[in-house]
């Protein structure tokens, strides 16, 4: 296997002269840029871009990938992220020229297909979460909770109650509290009890006439499934004011519960997650809010409706929050999550969940006689444990984290939730088998095992990876963001 | 189907370790009455070849740029994609992987971010980009936010040049209340410096921000840098929305001294896919780095000496900085990003700039020929555009349009959509792979239908 070596930069690759693919000649007669745009500022000529052959490229972006760490590599259990595998037929089916090359604004019955699609995905969302308005339009879960609190500020002024609060508990993902500071609501934050759910003592005591909403995560963060969620819901509803699920961990209930018996007004799910869309090194993601009738008039515009055996876009809805995307969301991982639930069905949508659960216990059960656990009792689809013991012996959850590296597999979710000292979160997800998950918790027994017999070995990790640790402080004191701030002429920063 | 790997006896085996009888009794925490009884009300699994059959099924129902030609822009654009792009893309180490928050095994996704922020910061003129955004509307909002703060102002003009969407998004997110918007009409498909000039002026509220495009809406070029020096004179930011392949013959923003660039990527490399996964991109100047939202790659060195890439100045996000971050934006459009800098890389200097020149030629060529048949004018008549321009019909421009399927053409958006005032108006697009052929077909269709399906005056004045 060859080394992995450094790989330079596109600019420093560049040679002058060398082209890519070129394009047809022009076929009309040519004018100019100075004739056709008289007055107008233009560049004195070509853009300062890389100038690199085809098969150069390739291989620069091939050499590139082979660093990268991947689902389809080893497991990858970044908890709240639910990285499972993303079957192959969903790509290729978004790839179809039926999808791929249709324009946003083509007639509308020239995309009925596409529209079918989209209103088939609705459908099975709504049985999966038993609430009637969906809309797929927001592009990832962050921008679902912003619809949704957005939608909440337009209920309550609709009501002519101003509400200046949302409850948030501190397990929470950080997008929570960003999303309704964005909308111009304080936060108030909600401590969690010993048994790691809600404190209920807590939010009686915060709820009251000048909350619009509380988000909720459930299971929570710790993976803990939020029992008390029906009360939470009557609290809530009692002072007027409106329940969110945060479906980051929808994961541990696809199939099994349901959001819409639970009292939630409207909910999220993240399609990159629980509906298997690959995750792009960061995105696109997919985001769906589902709401119940009382929240329907607040979706953006435009709604898919069907109409006279025709399916149709309609702006007409006077009380919608309006738009909050380009066009109606990414649709290609609609493409996508449609094809992964018709290929689970009814029945393969209740595994996932049980199997995530099983998988999430067993490892929690491997791993428990070295790591102390957040909290005893089953989890759900994920777990948190806390590297405090191995702190004691020098090594702290950084440093096992980067040590797991070491063994070809992904680390842990780490320092999430605040709530933990040292946090491990762990998300195997149900297509782990048996064999990878031991793997992972052998590999994470030897890590606590080297705490105690060679701890520099820890501090000192990952040594097998494409490079060691990375100095992050002088990348934030001296931040070098493009090759244009790279000064030596080595291209070193 | 199942994409669960288990048999009976590692299931067994699991439960005992766990020391759980049942499986059941792992999820007894979810009270009774939340559980979904018996199963869901949803059709049962399907083969790969039946999903496939149906799904192409759903496909054929649609009129796509394969078949059709193509003239459909406001936004979204038919360009060329390579097939090394989507060879590159569809590799599992990019696209299983998710955010780079393991440096040491994210060193391809981390230095192709970097590349991506090295390469919009040149197209833009500007001196730093992020990672990226959902699309060109919520890095339009995100921009707008940025400026309110960095001014430290509410009061946010927008000029009716910009996408008519990317004004609805910025309506909504404006109803949070950080900025209000206030429109500013064009004047001759162009957007006023003295209007901007007037608006702003030291009798009215002091502004916050421009929002202007590059082109324009309407297809026609700013003079951006009258604009910026105008809303400047008011002390507010200049926030273009540019298109990116414009930028490839246009004097970019950052050279008018824009404050913040940001616009669609999808014309460089991403699919049109009924309009997403699009990508956004984020341009602006150094002082505001700390302002600025999503995610950002930085270069560093390793315990070796050895150069690698970081996500850097995460303090501005949410994962870090909860109520106080810049942005809640947490997953992005990485994968799109990555398509734009492939697709920067493979047609480099000299390929990009053919793309932006073309685009201009064969846009020209077409509104030549258009506008030479009777009846038919361009709507902002010598006003300068770049690949798009608005057509003015002798009848309703959805009428043409629906016409125009059965030669193939997909000819324009209908500014009708838009404009209830506006019914004869076409919106038309031409990018480089639109050949002397498809724009001949376009005329002769249009040539056709002005003389056999022109309405009479009475009835074109009232549609019915």
């Amino acid at each position: 296997m060859p080394e992995l070596t450094l790989v330079p930069t596109l600019h420093e690759a560049s040679v002058a002269g060398h082209r890519g693919p070129r394009l047809a000649p022009l076929d009309v007669p040519e004018q100019g840029a100075p004739r056709l745009l008289p007055g107008v500022r233009l560049r004195p000529g070509a853009p300062a871009l890389p100038e690199i052959s085809e098969p150069a490229v390739v291989r620069h972006f091939v050499n590139l990938s082979v660093m990268n760490h991947h689902i389809d590599r080893a497991i990858y259990p970044l908890g709240s992220c639910t990285m499972k595998y993303n079957p192959k037929l969903n790509d290729e089916i978004a790839r179809i020229p039926g999808f791929a090359a249709i324009h946003p604004l083509q007639p509308e019955e020239t995309v009925q297909g596409a529209m079918a699609l989209i209103g088939e995905l609705h459908e099975w969302i709504r049985a999966i979460m038993e609430m009637p308005g969906v809309t797929t339009q927001p592009a990832a879960g962050a921008q679902c909770e912003l619809t949704a609190i957005l939608m909440a500020r337009a209920y309550h002024a609709e009501r002519g109650d101003a509400r200046e609060e949302v409850i948030v508990p501190d397990s929470a993902h950080g997008t929570n509290p960003s999303t309704v500071h964005q909308v111009g609501y304080r936060v108030v934050t909600v401590p969690s009890g010993p048994d790691g759910c809600v404190d209920m003592a807590a939010l009686r005591a915060a709820v009251s006439r000048k909350t619009a909403a509380m988000m909720l995560t459930n299971p929570n963060t710790l993976g803990i499934f939020e029992r008390n969620v029906g009360e939470m819901a009557r609290l809530i509803h009692d002072a007027g004011a409106l329940l969110y699920l945060d479906g980051a961990n929808l994961n541990a209930m696809v199939g099994l519960a349901s959001p819409g018996r639970m009292g939630f007004d409207f909910a999220h799910i993240n399609l990159h997650k629980t509906f298997s869309t690959p995750h792009g090194g960061g995105g696109p993601g997919g985001g769906v809010l589902c709401v119940k009738d009382e929240l329907e008039p607040y979706l953006p515009v435009p709604m898919l409706i069907r109409e006279e055996e025709r399916w149709r876009w309609s702006e007409d809805r006077p009380r919608s929050i309006g738009r909050v995307h380009s066009f109606y969301g990414n649709f290609g991982i609609l493409v996508r999550a449609l094809a992964y639930m018709r290929s689970l069905g009814a029945s393969g949508i209740a595994e996932v969940s049980r199997e995530a659960i099983l998988n999430a216990n067993y490892l929690k059960a491997r791993l428990v006689e070295a790591y102390q656990p957040s909290h005893q009792g089953p989890c759900m689809h994920e777990f948190v444990l806390s590297a405090n013991r191995q702190k004691a012996r020098g090594a702290r959850a950084l440093d096992i984290a980067k040590r797991v590296l070491d063994f070809g597999m992904h680390a842990p979710t780490t320092y999430f939730p605040l709530i933990v000292d040292e946090a491990l979160m762990v998300e195997p997800t149900e297509t782990e088998t048996k064999a990878s998950l031991d793997a992972y918790a052998d590999a994470l027994l030897a890590i606590d095992l080297e705490t105690r017999q060679d701890v520099a070995r820890v501090k000192n990790s990952p040594t097998r990876t494409p490079v060691r640790r990375l100095d992050e402080a002088r990348a934030a004191r001296q931040p070098v963001l493009s090759w244009q701030d790279m000064g030596g002429a080595d291209g070193s920063p | 189907m199942s994409f669960v790997g288990r048999s009976e006896a590692e299931r067994r085996a699991m439960l005992d370790r766990i020391g759980a009888a049942r499986f059941e009794d792992l999820w007894e925490a979810i009270p009774e009455a939340f559980r979904v009884s018996g199963s869901l009300p949803l059709p049962g699994p399907l083969a790969e070849y039946e999903i496939a059959r149906r799904m192409e099924q759903l496909a054929g129902e649609n009129a796509d740029a394969g078949r059709y030609a193509c003239f459909l822009g406001a936004g979204i654009y038919d360009h060329f994609v390579p097939a090394a792009l989507r060879a590159i893309i569809s590799r599992s180490e990019f696209a299983t992987a998710y955010t780079p928050y393991q440096p040491e095994v994210s060193q391809g996704t981390l230095q192709a971010i970097f590349e991506y922020q090295s390469m919009i910061r040149e197209l833009t003129g500007m001196e730093v980009a992020n990672a990226s955004m959902y699309d060109g509307a919520t890095a339009a909002v995100e921009a707008a936010g940025l400026a309110a703060g960095a001014v430290g102002r509410r009061r946010v003009l927008v000029s009716a040049g910009v996408h008519p969407h990317v004004r609805g998004v910025l309506a909504t997110y404006a109803s949070a209340g950080n900025f209000a918007v206030e429109e500013i009409p064009l004047e001759g498909g162009r957007t006023s410096a003295a209007a901007v000039a007037r608006r702003a002026g030291p009798d009215a509220e002091p502004v916050a921000a421009l929002v202007w495009s590059q082109p324009n809406f309407e297809g026609i070029v700013e003079d951006g840098k009258g604009l910026t020096d105008a809303v400047h004179a008011a002390g507010g930011y200049s926030v273009a929305v540019a298109d990116p392949v414009a930028l490839t013959v246009l004097a970019p923003p950052g050279a008018d001294g824009a404050d913040v660039v940001v616009g669609e990527g999808q014309p460089l490399g991403v699919a049109m896919s009924y309009g997403g996964p699009l990508v956004g991109f984020f341009a602006i100047r150094k002082r505001d780095v700390r302002r600025l939202p999503g995610r950002l790659a930085g270069a560093t060195v390793d315990l070796d000496g050895k150069r690698g890439f970081v996500l850097t100045l995460q303090t501005r996000e949410q994962h870090i900085r909860r109520e106080r971050a810049t942005s809640n934006i947490c997953t992005n459009q990485g994968l799109m990003a990555l398509a734009n800098t492939v697709h920067l890389a493979l047609l480099g200097a000299q390929g990009m700039r053919d793309v932006g020149l073309q685009c201009l030629e064969r846009a020209h060529y077409l509104a030549d020929r258009l506008a030479a048949i009777p009846g038919v004018t361009l709507a902002h008549g010598g006003a300068p555009f770049f690949r798009e321009f608005v057509l003015r019909l002798p009848a309703p421009a959805e009428r043409f349009v629906q016409s125009a399927l059965g030669s193939r053409i997909l000819a324009g958006v209908p500014l009708a959509r838009y404009d209830a005032a506006r019914p004869n108006d076409l919106l038309v697009a031409v990018t480089e792979k639109r050949g002397k052929e498809e724009m001949d077909r376009y005329a002769e269709t249009l040539a056709r239908w002005t003389r056999a399906g022109r309405p009479a005056p009475e009835e074109a004045a009232c549609p019915s």
